[in-house]
């Protein structure tokens, strides 16, 4: 199955950074199929206010549905698999 | 609390107009500039209508570009709203003068938190939408809305104060709404008082004796003077208009004109008649002739070809029309040539803030040299606290600022007695007062009339008796040999003891 994921992030602050790496982590080991984009708000403001974003970071998970939004640095992984319905290789 | 009313004014805090009626009165000029000020109110206390006014009147009035951050509602939804008051958002937004940052939950969607967050993604938004409009204004409504969203209030919080310190940085003048859940509680929710803590405006909706009352308080203003204490304020089709009663200023112009009472033996005790800018308050008990009163004093107006309104509270119009029939003028024919007003109404259809916006409003369309009120003791009735007061204050000094006179009936509380509530709230605020008294005599009801007060003139003191007939009021002699009228315990003096107290003061 293909994820197409979105990381939304406000310049490169400790969070961003963090949620980032944290990201790419999980994806490696438990996706198969993934596409990320990383969107910097600073510089695409409109494509947050499409996506209603308020905090950074934020994981929004656009495809398979239904749509999914994971707020924070990611730290926790077992919660961002949960929270984004992975299957576990 | 810091205020500080009575600093230089060199060293305020600049204010930026808010154009929302009256509030800038209150506010002494407006919202302090460049800094945020927490408007907070229990829900259906018009918060979001008060911030979307805020920046409607900003665009349509001033020309400055606003942004409005929804945390709560839809923009689709406030839209929809206030499109009532025919304020069309959608096209300020194409002008490309209004920008909505939408931060409203989706409905249905799940978000989880996972680790450690921050709101810059809000910082950003706004500061884009703000470059696209060229904003001076921005509103956040509401906060609380925010922390229902996340649940670490703590950190909401700190975040929250960074947004509100970005939005200052960025120079922009802001109003941050929140929740409260009591009308005289906390200042509101989650404590959002801690971090917009400057300038603080409370709106309330509160209930009293089976009726709301709004009102709307400068709580503080840190560094820049405002008015104090509660105003009411009420929505009309124009949106909030707040009434500034105590701030009005005693700079009415005076005039020496003088107008007759429609009866030459009241406009001879009053030294020549009512000054044409003069509140007349005519006290009596039910049945002294006060309506009669009014029906001479409106019918003189018409004879000499002015426009006048009257507000009858407690009789229709057929009734009016028809007592002044029976003293021979014909009411009808004035009302037909446009010189005659009559609005009749039950004062409990309105709330008293609603009644003196309608009235004010018919007076500024019909523009009337003579007003009269048909009694103001029935306003007093469907009045809450401090409303009666505000009314009387409110209606009096905008008839004399239109240079209008204006004749008030009252009744006192008891059949012969001199005080009453509303006497005593507005004989201070009037120019002239009549008492219209009955006197009992040897048996009889007689009616006795007197000007106990008459602003800036020569008046007779005596208290006259006066007779009702079908050609209306005859005022007659003296009483004699009576005391203690005006008290309501008439006393019947002996001749021998008249002509001693006689003597006293003739030597």
């Amino acid at each position: 199955m293909s994820y197409i994921l979105k990381l939304y992030i406000t310049g490169q602050t400790p969070n961003s950074l963090r949620a980032i790496e944290n990201l790419n982590a999980i994806c490696k080991e438990l996706v198969q199929d993934y596409e990320l984009r990383v969107i910097d708000i600073l510089k695409h403001p409109q494509l947050a206010e499409d996506d209603k974003i308020i905090a950074t970071p934020t994981l929004v998970k656009e495809l398979p549905p239904p749509l999914r939004k994971i707020i924070g640095d990611l730290s926790n992984t077992e919660k961002v698999v949960l929270g984004l319905d992975l299957i576990k290789k | 609390m810091s205020e500080l009313y009575d600093v230089n004014v060199g060293e305020q805090i600049p204010k930026l107009a808010t154009g929302i009626l009256g509030l800038d009165d209150i506010a002494a000029g407006g919202l302090p500039k460049g800094r945020a000020t927490l408007l907070s109110g229990s829900s259906g206390s018009c918060k979001t209508l008060f911030s979307v006014q805020y920046l409607y009147e900003s665009i349509t009035r001033f020309d400055q570009g606003a942004v409005f951050v929804t945390l709560e509602e839809t923009p689709t939804e406030i839209m929809k709203n206030v499109k009532s008051f025919g304020w069309d958002l959608q096209s300020l937004v194409t002008g490309k003068k209004l920008a909505f940052v939408d931060a409203s939950p989706e409905p249905g969607e799940t978000t989880a938190v996972v680790g450690e967050y921050d709101f810059s993604a809000l910082l950003a938004r706004i500061e884009h939408a703000g470059k696209k409009v060229g904003a001076t204004r921005v509103v956040i409504d509401s906060v609380s809305a925010i922390f229902s969203q996340f649940s670490d209030s703590r950190l909401v919080r700190s975040e929250l104060f960074r947004v509100i310190a970005g939005l200052k940085k960025m120079g922009l003048t802001s109003i941050i709404t929140a929740e409260r859940s009591d009308e005289y509680g906390d200042i509101s929710r989650y404590g959002v008082e801690e971090f917009v803590s400057d300038n603080v405006i409370i709106l309330r909706n509160a209930a009293e004796a089976e009726r709301r009352r709004r009102t709307v308080e400068v709580l503080k203003f840190r560094g820049a003077g405002h008015q104090k204490g509660e105003y009411p304020f009420t929505l009309t089709g124009k949106g909030i208009e707040v009434l500034p009663l105590s701030a009005l200023e005693l700079t009415m112009p005076s005039s020496q004109v003088r107008l007759s009472a429609g009866n030459k033996d009241l406009d001879r005790m009053c030294g020549g008649g009512f000054f044409r800018d003069s509140i007349i308050m005519a006290s009596g008990a039910t049945g002294t002739g006060k309506t009669l009163l009014v029906t001479t004093f409106l019918n003189d107006g018409c004879m000499k070809g002015e426009r006048t309104l009257v507000y009858a509270f407690e009789e229709s119009r057929d009734q009016l029309l028809r007592n002044a029939k029976g003293w021979g003028l014909d009411f009808s024919k004035w009302e037909k040539e446009g010189l005659l007003k009559i609005v009749c109404a039950y004062p409990e259809v309105r709330s008293l803030p609603d009644h003196l916006l309608s009235m004010k409003a018919e007076i500024e369309e019909f523009k009337p040299k003579r007003i009269a009120l048909d009694s103001l003791s029935a306003m007093e009735r469907v009045s809450i606290g401090k409303s009666f007061s505000e009314f009387v204050i409110g209606i009096t000094s905008y008839i004399k600022h239109k240079e209008t006179a204006g004749l008030f009936t009252v009744v006192p509380s008891s059949m012969q007695s001199v005080t009453s509530v509303s006497e005593s709230h507005i004989s201070s605020l009037t120019d002239s007062i009549i008492l219209l008294r009955y006197v009992e005599l040897m048996g009889q009801m007689r009616r006795g009339l007197t000007v106990l007060k008459m602003r800036g003139s020569h008046h007779e003191k005596e208290i006259r008796e006066f007779t009702i007939d079908g050609e209306g009021m005859h005022i007659g002699d003296q009483f004699h040999n009576v005391g203690g009228i005006l008290s309501g315990t008439p006393t019947h003096i002996v001749s021998g003891e008249s002509d001693k107290l006689r003597g006293m003061f003739e030597k």
